[in-house]
């Protein structure tokens, strides 16, 4: 296929270049940058988890339980203090770091890919198929999807994927509704009926030319919904059916320590506070994101 | 508007019966099964089996699905497995504790987040907006249970201003209310931040303005009537946010509504309990998103309803 507008060249080279324009004029934001920052820290204590402490997170140490048998305050040797078993919780809130971003990125890449796919379908096709996605994207949108989700992860035995997946079950439907939105108007563009009089065939327009002017919007959505979807998974191991113990989660650090917090609320603050710094950071880039990539947004404060 | 009603209220109830229908396709499915739960461990296979007979779980799903749906054109939502009592009574018993909940609820996120949003839009650009923007960020980013757990420790443990948990008084309410309107407060101050801004920036306002009146006679007298309808339209859309959030909130502080409800029969597999909590909520949102859509035209005459 050539035509005289090579449209190839044009995108290909130009998100290269807008990338680096949204990379810079992200981090001179300095609420993007904390995100960025929080975040940087988050990967690069899962990624170094085993070598940042001393501790093994599931060792149930002999000394990390005072002669009482209770949970021991932050101190030199254990600095964020000890769970109720008597292990690290540095350690383990660093373990935990890994559970966040694997769910993180696993659930809200198959929500993200679902919630596209279903979009682009139903935005593009119309026709029935198009008309029984979308009203299945509104039956979803009828369940209060924290409360479905809970009932999915009670249902199944739950477990890291378990819980991956239902949390990708629950959470397309947003992406859905806006892929759609936003390709059934591309669809009746110009461009798109340019390249369908000169012969394009229907993957080469959706692949090359809905799908680039989509990507805005699904990197917004994907960023925003990190948080959600870490937010999902503290609330789910929160409540005992989200990531089982022993492997840490700081939803499940919370759950397992709670008969504990009046005596040591450290056990509760400190797991609240990674979940939160987590989500909020995912959350302050993603707004950037959104001011600088949305093209209707542009210009405004 | 009566054609337009009509449509919606139709497209309301088959959104309700496809609602239903995966509900109990998927209960149908899963692996823990009712009877056994029921029946103990220690039951025998034949007790086994007159409990699923005398509860018509060994029909085929069709016939199950069926006898559920006619039972609830007459209002009848079935029987709790384990607590022997009609599912519909069960939910009208703790519904008034889970409606005072959000309405507490709307209470707290509309006063924090219209101010906040007031605020920082009139402030706008100063460092007083960038902290009020930064705070309604962490308000939708904190996990509500951390945000519950929090509060008791410091204002019911600590300060012991609070009760602890339970129900019954105003000072019971106090804190789950809160709990449950950090959230929501967080939304609705960035949508009430531009909304003003949008507002402020008419020009009826700078007619306002250039007539002499005051900062606060513009403000209070001319924008906030006019930033604040939109917002509080939102209120209706709210409600599916709130039925997940009482399951957590109601149990970090022992709060006897249909949260607490849920959660009690999702962990002993009570299959009634759960698809009748599940189709109130959907009701409750389905209704909600009408009452928000039906409210627009008259806030924004520009609005049309199709």
């Amino acid at each position: 296929m050539t035509s005289p507008i090579a449209p190839e060249i044009s995108a290909v080279a130009v998100p290269a270049k807008a990338r680096a324009g949204v990379w810079r004029r992200l981090v001179r934001r300095p609420l993007a940058l904390t995100g960025l920052v929080i975040i940087a820290i988050t990967v690069a204590g899962a990624l170094l988890a085993p070598y940042l402490t001393g501790y093994d997170p599931n060792e149930q140490m002999f000394d990390g339980l005072t002669l009482e048998g209770a949970p021991l305050p932050p101190s030199a040797t254990f600095w964020l203090g000890t769970d109720l078993l008597g292990r690290d919780l540095l350690t383990r809130i660093l373990h935990g770091a890994r559970t966040s971003l694997i769910i993180g990125i696993v659930a809200n890449g198959a929500a993200l890919l679902i919630g596209t796919l279903v979009g682009i379908t139903a935005g593009y096709f119309r026709g029935y198929v198009g008309a029984a996605l979308m009203r299945f994207t509104d039956l979803m949108m009828a369940f209060p999807a924290l409360l479905l989700a809970i009932c999915l992860a009670a249902v199944f035995q739950p477990s890291l994927w378990i819980v991956a997946m239902v949390i990708a079950l629950v959470n397309w439907v947003q992406t859905a509704r806006i892929v759609f939105t936003e390709t059934s108007s591309l669809a009746e563009r110009e461009f798109i009926d340019a390249e369908r009089t000169i012969g394009a065939g229907t993957a080469r327009i959706l692949f090359r030319h809905i799908l680039p002017h989509l990507l805005p919007t699904i990197i917004v959505w994907g960023t925003l919904g990190i948080s959600t979807t870490v937010l999902l998974e503290a609330t789910l191991s929160y409540l005992g059916i989200g990531v089982q113990p022993p492997t840490a989660s700081w939803g499940n650090i919370i759950f397992e320590n709670q008969t504990y917090f009046q005596a040591a609320p450290w056990l509760v603050f400190f797991p609240g506070a990674a979940i939160l710094a987590l989500a909020l950071a995912f959350n302050l880039v993603g707004d950037a994101l959104r001011d600088i990539l949305d093209p209707t947004q542009r210009g405004r404060a | 508007m009566i054609a337009y009603l009509t449509r919606r209220l139709i497209q309301a109830a088959l959104i309700l019966l496809g609602v239903s229908l995966i509900t109990f396709a998927l209960l149908y499915l899963l692996p823990a099964d009712p009877v056994r739960q029921i029946a103990g461990r220690s039951a025998t296979p034949q007790t086994v089996e007159s409990i699923r007979q005398q509860l018509g779980l060994d029909q085929p799903f069709a016939v199950q699905y069926w006898r559920y749906l006619t039972n609830l054109v007459s209002g009848d939502l079935g029987r709790s497995y384990i607590q022997r009592s009609e599912v519909s009574e069960l939910i009208v018993a703790r519904l008034p504790a889970s409606l005072l909940l959000m309405v507490g609820a709307i209470v707290c996120e509309l006063v924090i987040g219209l101010s906040m949003g007031l605020i920082a839009a009139v402030k706008r650009g100063s460092a007083t907006d960038q902290a009020l923007m930064v705070g309604s960020f962490i308000g939708v980013s904190a996990p509500q249970f951390v945000v519950g757990l929090l509060l008791l420790y410091v204002f019911a443990v600590k300060l012991g201003w609070f009760p602890i948990g339970g129900y019954g008084t105003f000072s019971h309410m106090v804190l789950p209310s809160l709990t449950l309107g950090i959230l929501g407060a967080g939304w609705y101050s960035r949508m009430m931040r531009s909304s003003m801004i949008d507002v402020l920036r008419q020009d009826y306002i700078r007619t306002a303005r250039a007539k002499g009146l005051a900062q606060r006679a513009v403000l209070f007298g001319h924008a906030l009537p006019n930033a604040i309808l939109p917002v509080i339209a939102m209120i209706g859309i709210d409600i599916g946010m709130f039925m997940g959030g009482i399951v957590v909130v109601e149990s970090v502080f022992g709060w006897p509504g249909i949260g607490q409800l849920a959660w009690q029969a999702i962990q002993r597999v009570d299959i009634p309990i759960i698809m009748g909590v599940t189709l109130v909520s959907a009701c409750a949102i389905v209704l909600g998103n009408l009452l928000a859509d039906i409210v627009a035209p008259f806030i924004d005459p520009r609005i049309k309803l199709r």
